[in-house]
């Protein structure tokens, strides 16, 4: 019996993420056995590869992107948003702030901070479209961002992305005008090589990872410590109660989706400051998507997605090794993905009820104690 | 006459609370028996064991002559026992008839037999006298008819006992004479009622025998015509009725809230008609008013989140007509909402951010533009002892409170911000007696103290004990502007609310 409360908490707070690990480990190594590999092996496989620097290199690159698309997803979360649409957000930002990045030429630090500039406001706006769609015509945020989703690839980005086509540059993947040395993001393998040794494979530690960890702390502040983050919380847990509070409903649904937005705006930074340097044919999708799970999966907490994203990162990771290794299908890698996450959300549903019950039983507790230390008094 | 229910001993526990404690019942067939009691005193609890929800921890059910153990509703339905909810579980996009047979549709080669539905349906509400269109939507239907259909439901289902749990808390007064019609009727036509209430009047009206239950033991049982309302109050909460009263004048010159003129529109249609008063600083001016006569939006008015097409609305010195819902709350506006779970609280939040909740921009909830977490607490752990909340710790969510520990934190967090003009909506509705005193004890101190309180209540006693001055709302309007709660009754009040002598003033 887990007496001590505060123990029983931290126990009951990482039982679902462990629950959900070994189900998905459970499941699919009978998914393994079933398709004639060796689960031992493919496990092993994958710890071998993840033991390496360059693979932790290619996690932690990997995860940059995923964490802040989990941080967007959570902003939304929080004020009750199912903000769908950081899929089309961060790529219609990451297409306007690679074209306007290749535009212009300014200053080293100040090229950098007016391409993420452009690339926030263009999501903030973008989503911030939908969150008055929703306000002012009642418009579900899942279904308009869906819609505007498809509208931002097929339409907006697949039409520009012919007209500023750079004619300059070589080969079939088309894109935009590459975006000048003063404008991109140095990797971080120097700083990384003075504690290691020297990373091979031509990787690269992308220094994008810096800006995610801020994003991820002023998330934490904006959120738990600041006024505004209170109200944001309050809006989304019961908006007629924080309305009549002062937190006017419909402002919030519209602020919460511009700042969701914004924070997806940042999810194409990688690629376009770090990887590829413009915006072309070959753009990483379906970054945006897989954040809302990360976000489920980490509980909209800054630290709960952020290990999330690297556990993502890590089985993501782990598909090449398998196919190379060819101790089993690189597809392995979604079942696992897939039970995770779905293991996951159904655990903490379980934790969480557990906890609503011990906290009623507690409050019952203390009223009876209460009455009772009253009816031992009354005679007196 | 035989029996139809007979409960003996019925006792069931929650975690350190006993919800029924050896309750016994007894229901003749064919009767209207109803169960009274305060809100908590363990009546839905009695019903969900009588229909299956929940099995008694001990006790024993005899329905018609035979001893019955249920462990779900549906060994309560095949007994015969069917039950209203006093929120109604239909589907609006189907139509009547579709709700009627969900779950027990008469099937026909694969399909669903609408021809025997439909005559099986008629042939039930003909039974019983309850007359419905079985096309209807029901999204087209008025309250009254949808529970109409809830109880065509049961009865298609062939139950003998019907159970309905608070069935005219959702009605207006035009409805509920409609209800005790058909309930007339459904009793005419064999079938045994038990009715869960805590309206005296209403109880007193339509039982055939009542039934008191107080803190989960039954009190007694009496017939209708031995006990006045006075003698059901003081066996429903004890024998010292505690009365709100307000003593002591100390109404000063200066004004809290001046309403002026003020018009509110809902579809062009207004729903507070020009409506103007006064309240001083340690004045409680009360309104009363059946509800749904534009209470609820001359509150949203003057909190802010209704825009009022005409008229203003000054506080202390100031014009705030224009002013957003947090300047108002900044300027000291406190609100005690009539909902709760759906206005004052967020329930899966911990009591200290409930306790921050309207005053989160000021100290000591806040510092700037940041949560002051440790001010927070300490204000929320004061307000724990000052107002007797009673709780494990004030890490717990709000939801795990009962109603009046509910209550009591938030008139707690609203006095304790130091107010100078208060809205309280209901102060008192669903918590316990003791909770009850407590809060009218917390209204006459901030009233000692000179706050400017506007009450509205639907408990005539409490307007009648608390105000000290009255206004009457009658469809938006203010009918009588200035009653002397001294020289009234809650009978007079009554007839000012229907309208009737709404002459008196105009």
């Amino acid at each position: 019996m887990m007496e001590n409360p505060r123990i029983r908490r931290i126990v009951l707070g990482l039982a679902a993420p462990t629950i959900a690990l070994g189900a998905a480990i459970i499941i699919s190594s009978i998914v393994l056995l079933v398709s004639g590999s060796s689960p031992v092996e493919v496990y092993g496989d994958m710890l071998e590869n993840g033991s390496r620097l360059e693979t932790w290199v290619d996690i932690l690159n990997r995860a940059t992107p995923l964490y802040i698309s989990g941080i967007a997803a959570a902003i939304g979360f929080r004020m009750n948003l199912f903000n769908i649409g950081t899929e089309g957000q961060y790529l219609l930002a990451a297409f306007f702030a690679a074209a306007a990045g290749g535009a212009v030429d300014l200053p080293t630090g100040l090229h950098v901070a007016f391409i993420l500039l452009v690339a926030m406001s263009v999501g903030g706006a973008y989503a911030g479209f939908a969150g008055l769609l929703k306000v002012n015509r009642g418009v579900n945020e899942v279904i308009s961002t869906i819609i505007l989703n498809r509208i931002a690839t097929a339409g907006i980005i697949a039409w520009l992305l012919t007209e500023w086509l750079d004619e300059s540059r070589q080969g079939l993947n088309q894109g935009t005008a590459f975006i000048a040395k003063s404008g991109r993001l140095p990797d971080l393998n120097s700083w990384l090589e003075v504690f290691t040794r020297d990373i091979g494979k031509g990787r690269h530690l992308t220094s994008m990872i810096l800006i995610a960890i801020v994003v991820g702390i002023a998330f934490h502040i904006f959120i738990n410590r600041m006024v505004a983050g209170y109200d944001l919380r309050a809006s989304g847990s019961n908006p007629t109660a924080a309305g009549v509070a002062g937190v006017p409903p419909k402002r919030m649904v519209v602020i919460a989706m511009t700042m969701s937005g914004a924070c997806a705006g940042l999810i194409g930074m990688s690629t376009v400051l770090g990887e590829k340097y413009s915006y072309d044919r070959s753009m990483t999708t379906n970054l945006g998507f897989t954040g809302l799970g990360i976000a489920l999966l980490g509980r909209n907490h800054p630290v709960g997605v952020a290990l999330a994203a690297l556990l993502w990162a890590f089985i993501d990771a782990s598909s090449g090794i398998l196919q190379s290794t060819n101790s089993a299908s690189r597809e392995i890698v979604k079942i696992l993905q897939g039970v995770i996450l779905i293991a996951g959300v159904a655990g903490y549903e379980v934790v969480k009820r557990i906890r609503q019950r011990d906290e009623v039983q507690s409050a019952a507790e203390a009223m009876a104690a209460d009455q009772d230390a009253q009816m031992e008094g009354a005679p007196a | 006459m035989t029996v139809a229910i007979e409960l003996q001993g019925i006792t069931k526990r929650f975690p350190g609370v006993v919800a029924n404690d050896r309750v016994s019942l007894s229901v003749e067939s064919g009767e209207i028996h109803a169960i009274c009691g305060e809100n908590g005193a363990g009546k839905s609890t009695l019903m969900k064991i009588l229909y299956g929800m929940q099995p008694p921890d001990e006790g024993k059910m005899i329905v018609n002559g035979e001893t019955v153990e249920f462990s779900s509703p549906s060994d309560a339905i095949d007994r015969g026992i069917g039950m209203v909810h006093q929120h109604f579980m239909l589907a609006d996009q189907l139509t009547v008839m579709e709700n009627v047979i969900l779950g027990s549709e008469p099937v026909k080669r694969g399909r669903i037999d609408e021809k025997a539905a439909i005559e099986h349906l008629r042939e039930v509400a003909d039974d019983y006298g309850l007359s419905v269109d079985p096309t209807d939507l029901v999204e087209t239907l008025e309250v009254g008819e949808r529970q109409r259909v809830e109880i065509i439901k049961v009865l298609y289902r062939g139950a003998q006992i019907l159970i309905l749990d608070e069935p005219t808390a959702v009605l207006v007064p035009q409805e509920v004479e409609e209800l005790f019609r058909n309930l007339r009727d459904l009793k005419a036509g064999g079938a045994t009622i038990i009715f869960i209430d805590h309206k005296l009047e209403e109880v007193l009206e339509i039982a055939d025998t009542i039934t008191v239950i107080r803190h989960g033991k039954t009190v007694g049982t009496v017939k209708p015509e031995d006990v006045t309302a006075h003698d059901l109050a003081e066996m429903m909460v004890g024998s010292e009725l505690p009365s709100p009263s307000t003593q002591g004048a100390v109404i000063g010159e200066e004004i809290g809230l001046e309403v002026t003129n003020l018009t509110v529109l809902d579809d062009g249609r207004p729903v507070v008609d020009n409506v103007s008063f006064t309240i001083r600083k340690g004045e409680i001016v009360g309104i009363a008013g059946v509800e749904g006569n534009g209470q609820t939006e001359l509150v949203d008015a003057i909190i802010g989140t209704t825009r009022p097409s005409t008229g203003s609305l000054r506080m202390l010195d100031t014009d705030v007509t224009r002013w957003s819902v947090r300047n108002r709350r900044e300027s000291g506006l406190g609100y005690v909402p009539q909902d709760r779970h759906h206005e004052g609280l967020l329930l899966d939040h911990p009591l200290w951010e409930n306790a921050a909740l309207g005053h989160q921009t000021k100290p000591p909830f806040a510092k700037r533009i940041f949560v002051d977490r440790p001010g927070s607490r300490e204000r929320t752990e004061q307000i724990r002892t000052d107002f007797d909340v009673r709780t494990p710790s004030i890490e717990v969510s709000a939801s795990t409170l009962s109603g009046g520990n509910q209550q009591k934190l938030i008139i707690g967090r609203e006095l304790l911000a130091e107010p100078k003009v208060l809205i309280a909506a209901h102060p008192t509705r669903g918590i316990d007696v003791g909770a009850q005193a407590a809060v009218w004890e917390d209204l006459r101190q901030a009233r000692a103290d000179g706050l400017a309180t506007l009450l509205i209540s639907a408990d005539l006693d409490e307007l009648i004990g608390l105000s000290d001055r009255i206004v009457v709302m009658f469809r938006g309007r203010l009918v009588a502007d200035d009653l002397d709660p001294a020289a009234l009754t809650p009978r007079d009040l009554g007839a000012y609310m229907t309208g009737a002598a709404g002459g008196v003033d105009a």
